[in-house]
């Protein structure tokens, strides 16, 4: 989707402000829990000064990050192997489609179990959950190669390898990059829930689910959510920005969501 | 002239579920140093499994290639192909410039860029070298193509139908502009194309075809000199009697193959 | 390659892991890795113990109605609003904030508001809904402008024209949009169970890590793993059927599939 127009689009989300404020000023939902923006925010810019806070948030975000790293790491070359080597996808596609149903959030528990509450356990859940739309991505741009760039490649006395690093990487990239910032959602999202879950972990989620509890602290519970929705927001609005920078030969591979 | 391409009784067929399609059959030409030979066919006669068997990129099931007396085993490393689809033959994600830099991987790098540039600008397109393929016109693209085949210099061109998806007035361009440089290069073309005037236009032989199985039903010298000229040329005399010739085998070659059919 | 040379091709290395697999966990003796034969046993008691209308049935049938919920929100206001420009340009930002906040940051909130017995479903439709509307606001979009002129030239009435030109149209997309937000249901199923719940598959998978019962805790994750295939797979067939039209399956659709 096209980003729409600056103004209009802040208009639209200062809408959203203003109902949101006027359902909690009035009696329509319980006020108590949906804290009202003009509380929220002042909470929001308090917290982004207190160290502590921040320290969840950087916990957080470092976390999904480093997942995304790997899972980039371990996925793109899998999906170049998988894409280039049919008998190979054939024989691994049974596993690979047993594996990938699994929600990650349901490793959870036996994540804790093994590896205990530090990072290590919500970084290689993230890596989990975020290594299939790359690993997909990849492997399915491979099959879409234009055939005739692979022969024109050929005809030119291009090497099977070569094929693979000069044609194929680059006409795969663009998809992805889409992967990438798909996976990036899935990554935060898996973080965050490791967080909720594990008590003992420090991050966003953890800090939010302590400020939830008993309903004592709604505003904060607000203020961490929209910062979570701001920072995907920023990745999200950054890796189209990215895609549309480099791959700017590119049109096809724009609108994937 | 020495013989650079030496065809012998190529053959090919493929495999199919509802039985095997015999594309070539008993092909036999050469083509000498220098040379421009045009190969015309009527669509889908198995001109395109020719191109593809010399160029190495299929291994046909019967006959041989050579190349300047060696035998083709795979591709062979002195040979460029400009193919009809240059929107799909071109790289989009590389400039002009490194699509034409794209083949000439043993170069230093400053001799790549300037081969490079010493290509596009003899098919006039030196100031495009920054954009990419996606913001050029067809006959733009096309002439990339090209320059990306003769930057590679070549022993052998071969071009697959290079001209057939542009319009008219550039077709005219482009077929001027191929004489132009393989004068000036003495590159030896082999260029398949269904138009019989452009055939007898660019040819300085013309391997006529029939349909599938494709082999050669007449092997025409074209008697226009090197000085070709899209007005008076092809209102000389020569040009129109050959241009009937040709029209002429082909309509034989294609009622042979109603005959069959009936 | 014969068919049957394929299906071997395609099962071997799966039964050949396994069988490592097995041979592993009994050699290693881990008491948190217990053998896939000791996972199967338990799964077979469990699945079909009274569990079933305990746990699995109503998780299950929550994560269902919810999704079915946002999706009938999500595709009724993406068609009412994907056909008009300014609608999107006020609303699309407003859109994509609200999709970019991570779904199981929605379980707290919710589970403070509206209490930990009644949260699963509320979260689940405000977490699936987002991506159903996006994708179905995209699809209306991209009806293309001879189709537009198409229906004006036979004065086509505003129902004829939603729901016989704008909603095949954007048809492909919102399939797109259904997976995605049926394996982020899932998810959220799962994590709103392990935080808080009464019953339901992420309620037993905690009681099962409590109570150290390793084998029973596999079991209820193959368990969510079949689900996941099993809803995928349904509403693949039921993609290709209503699609049946289309010339073939784009790379974005499948690309689309693909949610963690």
């Amino acid at each position: 989707m096209r980003t729409p127009r600056v103004p209009a689009s802040l208009t639209g989300l200062a809408c959203l402000f203003a109902v949101w404020e006027a359902a909690s000023r009035s009696d329509l939902v319980p006020a108590h829990y949906l804290r009202p923006p003009s509380v929220v925010f002042p909470t929001l810019v308090r917290l982004l000064g207190d160290p502590v806070f921040l320290r969840a948030v950087v916990a957080t975000v470092a976390a999904t990050l480093l997942a995304l790293g790997i899972a980039v790491l371990i996925a793109v070359p899998a999906g170049l192997v998988l894409g280039s080597f049919p008998p190979v996808r054939r024989a691994t596609m049974t596993i690979v489609e047993f594996l990938r149903p699994i929600p990650s959030v349901a490793l959870i528990p036996l994540a804790l179990l093994t590896f205990g509450t530090g990072p290590d356990t919500k970084v290689t859940l993230a890596v989990y959950g975020a290594l299939w739309p790359i690993l997909f991505n990849t492997m399915y741009a491979l099959d879409e190669i234009d055939p005739l760039h692979v022969e024109t490649a050929r005809a030119f006395g291009t090497g099977r390898l070569a094929v693979l690093t000069r044609v194929a990487l680059p006409s795969a990239a663009p998809f992805v990059l889409t992967g990438v910032r798909l996976s990036f959602a899935i990554s935060l999202a898996v973080v965050i829930s490791t967080e909720l879950f594990a008590g003992g972990a420090i991050g966003l989620g953890q800090f939010i689910l302590a400020a939830s509890s008993g309903g004592a602290h709604m505003d904060e519970v607000l203020a961490g959510t929209v910062l979570a929705g701001l920072i995907g927001f920023a990745a999200n609005s950054g890796l189209e920005w990215l895609h549309r920078a480099v791959f700017a030969w590119n049109v096809s591979a724009d609108g994937l969501r | 002239m020495p013989t650079m391409l030496e065809v012998a009784d190529l053959g090919h067929t493929y495999p199919g579920k509802d039985g095997a399609h015999n594309a070539v059959d008993g092909l036999s030409f050469t083509v000498d140093a220098g040379e421009l030979v045009c190969v015309v066919g009527p669509s889908g006669c198995g001109k395109s499994t020719l191109l593809r068997a010399i160029a190495g990129l299929i291994t046909p099931t019967r006959g041989t290639v050579s190349l300047r007396g060696t035998r083709v085993d795979g591709v062979p490393s002195e040979l460029a192909v400009v193919f009809q689809d240059y929107s799909r033959s071109l790289f989009p994600w590389l400039t002009v410039q490194r699509n034409v830099e794209f083949p000439l991987r043993g170069l230093p790098r400053s001799q790549r860029a300037a081969r490079a540039r010493e290509a596009l600008a003899s098919v006039g397109l030196d100031q495009a070298g920054r954009k990419h393929p996606g913001q050029l016109s067809g006959g733009m693209q096309q002439r990339v193509a090209i320059a990306r085949a003769l930057a590679y210099r070549p022993s052998l061109l071969l071009m697959d139908e290079p001209f057939a998806s542009v319009d008219a007035q550039t077709r005219f361009e482009l077929e001027d502009l191929l004489l132009r440089v393989r004068r000036e290069q003495d590159t030896t073309v082999l260029l398949v194309t269904h138009d019989i005037d452009e055939s007898v236009y660019l040819g300085d032989r013309v391997l006529v075809l029939t349909k599938s199985p494709a082999s050669v039903v007449a092997d025409l010298p074209v008697d226009l000199g090197d000085a070709r000229d899209q007005i008076k040329t092809r209102a000389s005399e020569t040009f129109v009697d050959l241009r009937a010739k040709v029209a002429e085998l082909l309509r034989g070659a294609s009622h042979i193959e109603d005959a069959k059919l009936i | 390659m014969s068919a049957l040379k394929r299906i071997a091709q395609r099962w071997a290395c799966f039964a050949v892991a396994v069988a490592l697999w097995e041979l592993a966990t009994r050699q290693a003796g881990d008491r948190f890795f217990p053998p896939p034969s000791t996972i199967a046993q338990t799964a077979g008691t469990l699945w079909f113990s009274p569990a079933f209308f305990d746990h699995i049935a109503p998780g299950v049938g929550r994560m269902l109605l919810g999704w079915a919920l946002a999706a009938a929100i999500g595709v009724a206001l993406g068609i009412l609003l994907g056909r008009s420009r300014p609608a999107m340009a006020y609303l699309g930002a407003v859109f994509t904030f609200m999709r970019s906040i991570p779904p199981p940051l929605l379980v707290p909130f919710f589970v403070a508001s509206v209490g930990i017995t009644t949260m699963q479903l509320p979260t689940i439709v405000f977490g699936t809904v987002w991506p159903v509307l996006l994708n179905t606001v995209d699809g209306a979009r991209s009806v293309d402008a001879t189709k537009v002129d198409t229906a004006r030239a036979f004065r086509l009435s505003r129902t004829q024209w939603t729901l016989g030109v704008v909603l095949p149209s954007a048809a492909p997309k919102i399939f797109a949009g259904l997976r995605l937000s049926l394996s982020i249901a899932l998810i959220l199923m799962v994590v709103a169970e392990l935080v808080g719940s009464v019953n339901g598959i992420g309620n037993q998978l905690v009681r099962a890590q409590r109570d150290y019962e390793l084998p029973a805790m596999w079991a209820w994750i193959v368990l969510l793993g079949v689900l996941g295939y099993l809803f995928n797979t349904l509403l693949l067939a039921f993609e290709r059927r209503a699609l049946a039209w289309q010339p073939r399956h784009s790379l974005e659709a499948r690309s689309s599939a693909t949610g963690g």
